[in-house]
Parts: structure tokens; sequence; C-alpha cells
């Protein structure tokens, strides 16, 4: 007989490491930074039988409860796809909507049913706001290593995705195009306006690229004042993967 | 006024604050939004220096003797402006009210200025009481929260008619200097609460009235920003990018001072402590001594001068509300220039 106990036992370990990687697909969608990165994870745990345990915390208690309740339904779809994975539980700590997001996540109830008449829309088109916010970033990482590198900033407008270089910050720039809907092919416009999909042209170019930059520095600092909240609530925590090199 | 290297800079605290958050003022059955409130506080003052971090209790009420040491006597302010938070729900005496930051204010005459705030549900009768507040404590600006609820109210815009009303009587008033939070999280919200949409709608139709964004719209930097190119009456104010970024993230306070600089200019840039979150002393030492690092991550940021260090920590303060400086820095209150920034096309 083959049941949930018999399939995963002894697995447990290979099975969290991929719960974790799961997780670290899990973004903030603010900070567009992987809660795995962030410290966002306090738990991940998965049992004999298959159940994943999985807690979250997050810098105050008075973060916006829209983005944790992305985080806490992100995390649990992550998890839940994981082979060997039974049952979920991921669970919010120490903030004040804690109790109805984790009832509601639990219960698929979307963000409408959980928050009823606190909440007049799923989050849908918050999540694209920042999808495009971290478009405008992206380009500003992209775009910045090229003009350091020699390409001559006027010239950016008719460079294409593949004329990037290879690398972590234009795979990352073409996925986030590429959920919004926006051309990520490596013949399409390297810098194009994430409203429209169509390419900023040289006339647009300086005001884009300062919008880029400034998108970029805005979404770094509230990384940095993130991080920094986040050690101070948990003095004793350690963050997980990559260290913070920014300062 | 705090002199340093042969130069003299007034200081205007344009953002501080006399709160009770002490357990004997926790509303029953709402202790732990009291207690989550003043905590969440105190864990911003957790980006300060270590030494200037205080136990909770002293945090959750300080006396005035305390505050009138931390910024008149050894934190070099020259003059501190209340900016009220009610939070009747959680708070029996309100925690930082008009009345109470008038009373102090009373006890320490040229020291202060008393903003007072509104909240456009309270309709008529609030629009009375604003009027009362005004006369009574010689406002000149208000501080609004446009996130926080009222009865089954999850917060309240700016574009709203009702606010169009408040802001018409303020003009009246005279009083022209419309503080905005839209900073770090504070619940109650609405999903909505941080955009800066509203501001830019009451900016345009209110030219006369000056809108000073707290925190620089924090976490939506980048809107303010922009937004601020397009009005030329919206200002920032800097309270909690000194305190919160200058000794915690020192690369990402260099460059969020370079995009205001670049986007909005020397003469929008209001210094605010935030006390009792964060002391003065340190920022305005570490202001004054603090420079845009010369490397090639910031060579897009200009380095920042004396006298626009000067206009930020105070003279644009004053040119605002009006209030007298020494007379060898008249002069330069009333000198402004332009953003380098990129307008709207």
């Amino acid at each position: 007989m083959t049941t949930a106990a018999t399939r995963t036992a002894g697995s447990e370990p290979a099975i969290r490491s991929a719960v974790w990687s799961a997780l670290g697909t899990v973004l903030d969608p603010e900070l567009d930074e992987p809660l795995t990165d962030l410290g966002f994870v306090s738990r991940c745990e998965v049992t004999p039988t298959g159940e994943a345990l999985v807690r979250l915390r997050l810098p105050t208690y008075f973060c916006a409860p829209n983005f944790a309740f992305l985080m806490v339904a992100d995390a649990y779809d992550a998890v839940s796809a994981v082979p060997g994975v039974h049952h979920t539980v991921v669970e919010l700590d120490d903030h004040f909507a804690a109790d109805a997001i984790n009832r509601g996540v639990a219960a698929r109830a979307g963000f409408v049913g959980t928050f009823a008449d606190e909440a007049a829309d799923e989050l849908d088109s918050l999540r694209a706001d920042f999808l495009r916010k971290a478009v405008l970033a992206g380009t500003d990482r992209v775009c910045r290593t090229m003009i350091a590198a020699g390409t001559d900033p006027g010239g950016l407008a008719g460079l294409t995705l593949g004329d990037a270089p290879d690398g972590p910050d234009r795979e990352r720039l073409r996925g986030r195009r590429r959920e919004l809907g926006l051309p990520d092919g490596d013949r399409d416009p390297l810098v194009l306006d994430p409203d429209t999909g169509t390419g900023v042209d040289e006339g647009g170019l300086r005001r884009h690229l300062g919008l880029a930059r400034l998108t970029r520095v805005s979404q770094e600092a509230n990384s940095g004042v993130c991080r920094g909240m986040l050690r101070a609530r948990y003095p004793g925590a350690t963050q997980s993967g990559q260290p913070d090199q920014s300062d | 006024m705090y002199s340093k290297d042969g130069e003299n800079y007034f200081v205007v605290d344009a953002h501080t604050h006399f709160w009770d958050a002490s357990p004997a003022n926790w509303v029953p059955g709402q202790e732990q939004y009291a207690k989550g409130w003043i905590e969440c506080f105190h864990a911003y003052q957790g980006l300060g220096p270590a030494e200037t971090h205080w136990p909770i209790e002293k945090f959750q009420k300080y006396d005035e003797e305390t505050m009138m040491r931390d910024l008149f006597e050894v934190g070099h302010v020259d003059l501190a402006i209340f900016q009220p938070t009610n939070l009747r729900q959680w708070y029996t005496n309100g925690f930082n009210t008009t009345e109470a930051d008038g009373a102090l204010s009373e006890r320490h005459p040229g020291k202060f200025v008393v903003n007072t705030t509104f909240d456009p549900r309270e309709g008529d009768e609030g629009l009375r009481a604003l009027e009362e507040r005004v006369s009574r404590w010689g406002s000149r600006g208000v501080k609004l929260y446009t996130a926080e609820w009222f009865g089954d109210s999850r917060g309240w815009s700016l574009k709203s008619p009702e606010a169009a009303r408040y802001l018409e009587k303020c003009q009246e008033l005279g009083v022209k200097n419309i503080h905005v939070h839209k900073g770090p999280t504070i619940w109650p919200l609405d999903k909505d609460a941080f955009d800066v949409a509203d501001i830019d709608y009451a900016a345009t139709n209110f030219p006369d009235l000056n809108f000073i964004v707290e925190h620089v719209g924090l976490p939506r930097i980048e809107d303010f920003c922009f937004m601020a190119t397009q009005e030329p009456n919206v200002y920032a104010g800097l309270a909690v990018v000194i305190g919160g970024l200058m000794h915690a993230r020192p690369r990402f306070f260099a460059k969020v001072m370079g995009e205001l600089m670049f986007w909005l200019g020397e003469d929008k840039l209001l210094f605010g402590a935030d006390y009792a979150i964060w002391e003065p002393k340190w920022q305005v030492e570490g202001f004054v001594d603090w420079q845009m690092p010369d490397d090639a991550e910031m060579a897009d940021y200009a380095p920042l001068t004396v006298a626009q260090k000067k206009k930020i920590l105070g003279l644009n303060a004053a040119r605002l509300y009006d209030i007298k400086v020494p007379g060898e820095l008249e002069s330069e209150k009333e000198q402004t220039t332009e953003a380098v920034g990129v307008p709207s096309p």
C-alpha cells in the first residue's frame, strides 16, 4: 500500500529543500525580492507525512495587509506545488491582520472573501502596478551596467533586449516583462514603456531613464527600511539567503 | 543656532511630537493596537545610532523636561513644529493632540509652532472645531492622515468634495501649510492609502496652499517625486529619510537625497527629526557633516553645498511659516532656485 506517509518517509530533507527553493520564487511585490532573501521566512519544515509548515514574519505589526496577503497566498501556492508535499500550512505571525489572512489563505477565499466589506477588489491590479515598477527598476539595473561598460546612453533607444549582456539582471527584467504580457524577446526593444509596451524613442529616453533610476532607488530604499525594521523587531533573527551587500 | 566650521544654521524641526502612549492611556479593548502602534514606532528608533535608543517605557511617555532638553538644549533646534496625531480610538486622551502640544507650547513661548489636524468626515461640526482650534492655538498648518478609519470608512481622499470644503476653510483662515502623511505603514488603512494622486489633485486645485508630503511619500518616493515635478506647491518632509536612513543605510540615504535634489530641488525639502522616534541632535550634526559620496554609483548626483543644507535644515520651513530668522540668514531664506529634474512634457 502506498500512502502519503510511506511515500515521503525519509525524504523530508530533500522535500524541505525543494520547499525552501519554492519559497525563493515568492517575491515581496513592493520590494521585488524573494521572501527568503528578506528574512521573512521564520520557519520551514516538512513532516514525515508530507505536511509543509511555513511561518512568515514581516518588518512591522502594521505592514499593509494587501501585500501581506499576497505573500502568504503566493507562498501557499508555491509550496503546495512542490512534489511530495501533501498538505500545506502557511501562517503569518505577529501581524494585526494575521488571523484573517491565515484563515483566508487556508480557505482559498481570495482577498475580497477574506476582508469582506473592507476590500473592494482582488489584488491583481495592485500586483500589476508593482510589476511595472519592477520593470522600470530592472531597466535601470541593466542599462546602468551597459553605460558603465561604455554603451552610449543616447544609443540605448535603438537597442534590443538581446543586445544587453546575458546575465541575471537581464533575465530578471525579461521575466517581469513576460509576467506583464510585455514583449520579452531578444529582438524586442531594450527600453520600453511598461504601460504600453512600445519602445521609448531617443527624445523620451533621458526622462525615462531618470524615472527608472528613481524607481530603483525607491525600491531599494524601501527594502533598506524593511530590512532594518525586521532586524530591530527580531534582533536574534539571522537572514537567510544572500548577505545584504548594499551598505 | 547650530554653528559648525564658521557657518550658522537656523534649525527648524518641522516634525515633532509630544505623545502619551503609556498603558494608562490605552483604550480598554483596544490595547493590542495601542501597544502595536507604539512598538512599531519604537522599532523605527532602532534605525538610529545605538546610543540614542530608549527603553520602551521611556519611549511610551516622556516628560516635558526631557523633550525641551533633547530639542533645544542639546538638539540644536531653534524652533519646532508640532504635528499632531490624535488616534483617539486607541488612546483615551489621544496619542499626540493639538491640545497637549498647545499647552506645552504656551509654557515655552517662541519655541514651537502648533499645527492642528482635521478629518473631513466630521462634517460641519468638524469644520467649526477646526476654526476654534486654529483660533485658540494660532495654527498655520495642519497634519492629515488620509489612511485613518472613521466608523465604517477605511480612509478618505483629498479629492473628495468634503476635503475641498476643509481646504477652503484652511485657505480662509490663513492655514496655508498642509502636511500629509503618506508614509510608513499605519493601520487602519485602505489598500490605496499610500497613493499620492490625491495630493496631486488638491495641489492643483489649491495653488495658494503648500502641500508638504511627510516622509517623502515613502514607500512611494518615485510617484511622489514625479508628481512634485508638476506641482510647484508640493514639498518634501524629510522625517524618516534622515532619521531612518542616514545612519542605518548611508548609501540609500545618499541616493534618496540625490533624487530629491534632482527632482524637487533645494527649496522644497524640510528637515524634521520626528521626535521622539529620533532625537534631533545626531540628525542635525550628521546632516551638516554629511556629503554625497564621491564615487561612480553617485555620479548622477551633485554634492550638497552649505547654503543648500541651511535651507533644508531651517530656512525653507521658515519661508513657509513666515518665521523670522537671524538677520544674516534672512536674505538666503528668500533666494529660490529651479530643480534640475526632468518635468513631464
